[in-house]
């Protein structure tokens, strides 16, 4: 079995994406899964169903997705191990902007959009730089030199990965996103994998269910903005 | 190179790479010291920092020379000159072997027709992923007459198609000298400011209203947005082929907009319902459930119909804004047909028609006709 890893920004495109692509797979005989990763809801249980692809949801809830997301792959993994898939593919909607679900060895996907504004491949992170495939949806809604501009700086970003652009809705793009996925390597299993980057350490008592905001309050992973004249708020980096 | 970039004190580095800066602002950190190299750079950050950022520091340094090999690729991107590209037959939905295939070359202006759905966005595809027979269609593409190696597909610096749609949207909120501005440093152009310019003025040449530099992209009219992305396709893009869908008969000169990508050695393809556009071509390209069903030249007596087919255009766009200023058209159009068999004009007679009957001499006006 191919475990593929799909993250990127909410509402990206990602089950567009993910949905015309198996329909390539699906017609050469294979056989493929998903696992949807989400904070509070998702209706992407939904869509994956009414296209005939067995689909399993994890919510989150109050523990940060990314990490949550890590500490159920191996159960992921051999649920589609049993069900006998060629393929299993995991949706992660990165919501910091920082972790990046990123394995070592396992086809990372990322899906941004034409959309999201000019700036946001820069603002994106690891997610976006770690992967080895990003996927630009929505090229149909921007003109040909916003399209350029936006691949230009997603380029500048992740210089190694394979760009391509593909339309979710009317799936252009997608039989040679097919094509990409049909080159994974096989996924002998998760034990011992690792990320390729780390996750924050964002535990702070807010974390943990605090809700008043007060001096008093505030314990553990603090960080502060530095607002002092000449300073514009952010960390004081060094050098 | 024959020494790390690494290794370089990176004052030397942005005068060489001035591009550099924005691996910094894209990463959210601050530039270095002009006499430390960016291995001491790496080494001094601080862990915390690195963390924030999710880099790990050897990863840090990859990236910054992965960066600088873009910049030095953007520079001398040493493509090979595309004398003509092919594409060989394959099979349409139901297997069946394409009629032919077909050559193109820089210059070329191809139209391609055919029902919706009946495999325009199937070509298009063929020939941005440089199919060789790994498609369903069974398609091979070939540049200057060899088969491409598919490595290229990966590297993903180069996009063979450019598209202008029909429906030309801007999401940034620019000025449409911004605009072009923000694409030519994408693209690494030294004189910015003068390509601006020689955006702007020849979108103007076939715009029917001129376009304003200062005019922001998204207050543009339909006919200035493609008169822009037009020129901007021709005088910033580096794609070879580049394909429009449909180009209204508004608000732009449509001869002039294709001789403006031919004269840039483009190799322009127009997918096209209207007879006008795909007559302009020198050929079209028919295609039928997937597949091509005939490749056809334009015939001399084509491009005579041509002729009399724009002036039936002119006149139906003089209409169309005659009935947007509020006019009724009263004009006989009946009789001025009938006339115009005879070898009159027929858009001059369609025109002057409208606009004597737009201001009607009010003593003769009917009653009721307030
Ligand atoms: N025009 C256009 N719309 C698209 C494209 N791809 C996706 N969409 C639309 O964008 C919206 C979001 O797409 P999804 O596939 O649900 O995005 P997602 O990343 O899975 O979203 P979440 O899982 O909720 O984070 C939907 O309305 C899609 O129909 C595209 O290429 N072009
Ligand atoms: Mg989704
Ligand atoms: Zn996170
Ligand atoms: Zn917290």
């Amino acid at each position: 079995m191919k475990l593929i890893t799909v993250s990127g920004p909410p509402s990206s495109g990602k089950t567009s994406v993910v949905i015309r692509a198996l329909e390539h797979l699906k017609a050469q005989g294979q056989r493929a899964g998903v696992v949807k990763f989400d904070c509070v809801s998702t209706l992407d249980e939904t869509r994956y169903k009414a296209s005939g692809i067995p689909v399993k949801v994890g919510l989150s809830g109050h523990i940060c997705p990314d990490h949550f997301f890590v500490s159920n792959l191996f159960q992921c993994y051999q649920w589609g191990r049993g069900q006998g898939f060629d393929f299993l593919f995991t949706e992660t909607a990165g919501l910091c902007n920082r972790c990046a679900p990123h394995i070592r060895n396992i086809l990372a996907v990322c899906v941004i959009d034409n959309l999201s504004g000019m700036n946001t491949p820069w603002k994106i992170g690891p997610m976006l730089r770690l992967a080895d495939l990003v996927v630009i949806a929505k090229s149909d809604l921007v003109s040909q030199a916003e399209k350029e501009v936006f691949l230009f700086r997603t380029k500048q970003v992740n210089p190694r990965g394979v760009i391509i652009h593909v339309n979710g809705l009317t799936g252009q793009g997608s039989a040679e996103l097919a094509s990409l996925f049909f080159k994974a390597k096989e996924t002998a299993g998760v034990e011992e994998t690792k990320l390729r980057s780390s996750m924050p350490a964002a535990v702070c008592s807010y974390c943990l269910g605090q809700t008043t905001i007060s001096d008093q309050f505030q314990m553990g992973n603090i960080k502060r903005m530095d607002l002092s004249e000449g300073n514009e708020g952010v960390q004081g980096e060094g050098l | 190179m024959t020494h790390d970039i690494a290794t370089l004190p990176a004052g030397d580095v942005f005068r060489t790479y001035p591009g550099i800066d924005d691996f910094f602002e894209s990463i959210g950190l601050p530039r270095p010291a002009e006499d430390i190299t960016m291995l001491e750079y790496a080494a001094f950050l601080d862990e915390e920092v690195l963390e924030d950022k999710g880099l790990m520091r050897s990863q840090l340094i990859r990236h910054f020379k992965d960066f600088v090999t873009g910049l030095q690729k953007m520079a001398d991107p040493g493509e090979t000159a595309i004398q003509s590209i092919t594409i060989t037959a394959g099979r349409d939905k139901s297997g069946q072997p394409e009629e032919t295939g077909f050559t193109l070359q820089p210059g070329d202006v191809v139209s391609v027709v055919g029902p919706t759905g009946s495999g325009k966005s199937r070509l298009l595809a063929d020939i941005e992923w440089m199919a060789q027979a790994d498609t369903q269609t069974g398609r091979s593409v070939l540049i200057n007459g060899e088969s491409v190696d598919t490595q290229w597909r990966y590297s993903s610096d180069q996009r063979f198609v450019a598209q202008l749609s029909q429906n030309m949207n801007f999401i940034v909120d620019l000025s449409a000298k911004e605009f072009i501005a923000m694409h030519a440093e994408a693209r690494g152009i030294k004189d910015v400011n003068a390509l601006v310019r020689r955006v702007i003025d020849t979108a103007n040449t076939i715009a029917g209203e001129p376009i304003l530099a200062e005019t922001g992209v998204t207050a543009l009219s339909g006919g200035q947005s493609r008169a822009l992305m037009i020129a901007d396709t021709a005088l910033v893009g580096h794609s070879p082929i580049v394909l429009i869908d449909e180009i209204e008969n508004a608000g732009i000169d449509r001869r002039k907009a294709l001789d403006l990508l031919v004269r840039k050695l483009k190799v322009v393809l127009v997918a096209t319902h209207d007879p006008v556009l795909a007559l302009m071509a020198d050929r079209r390209i028919v295609l039928k459930n997937g597949g091509i069903r005939k490749v056809l030249e334009t015939t001399p007596e084509e491009k005579e119909n041509l002729r009399v087919l724009q002036r039936l255009d002119g006149a139906v766009v003089s209409i169309r804004n005659a009935i947007r200023d509020a006019k009724t058209i009263q004009t006989p159009f009946r009789e001025i047909l009938r006339d115009s068999c005879g070898g009159a004009p027929l858009e001059q007679a369609i025109v002057k028609q409208l606009s004597s009957s737009r201001n009607p001499d009010p003593g003769k006006r009917r009653k009721g006709n307030t």
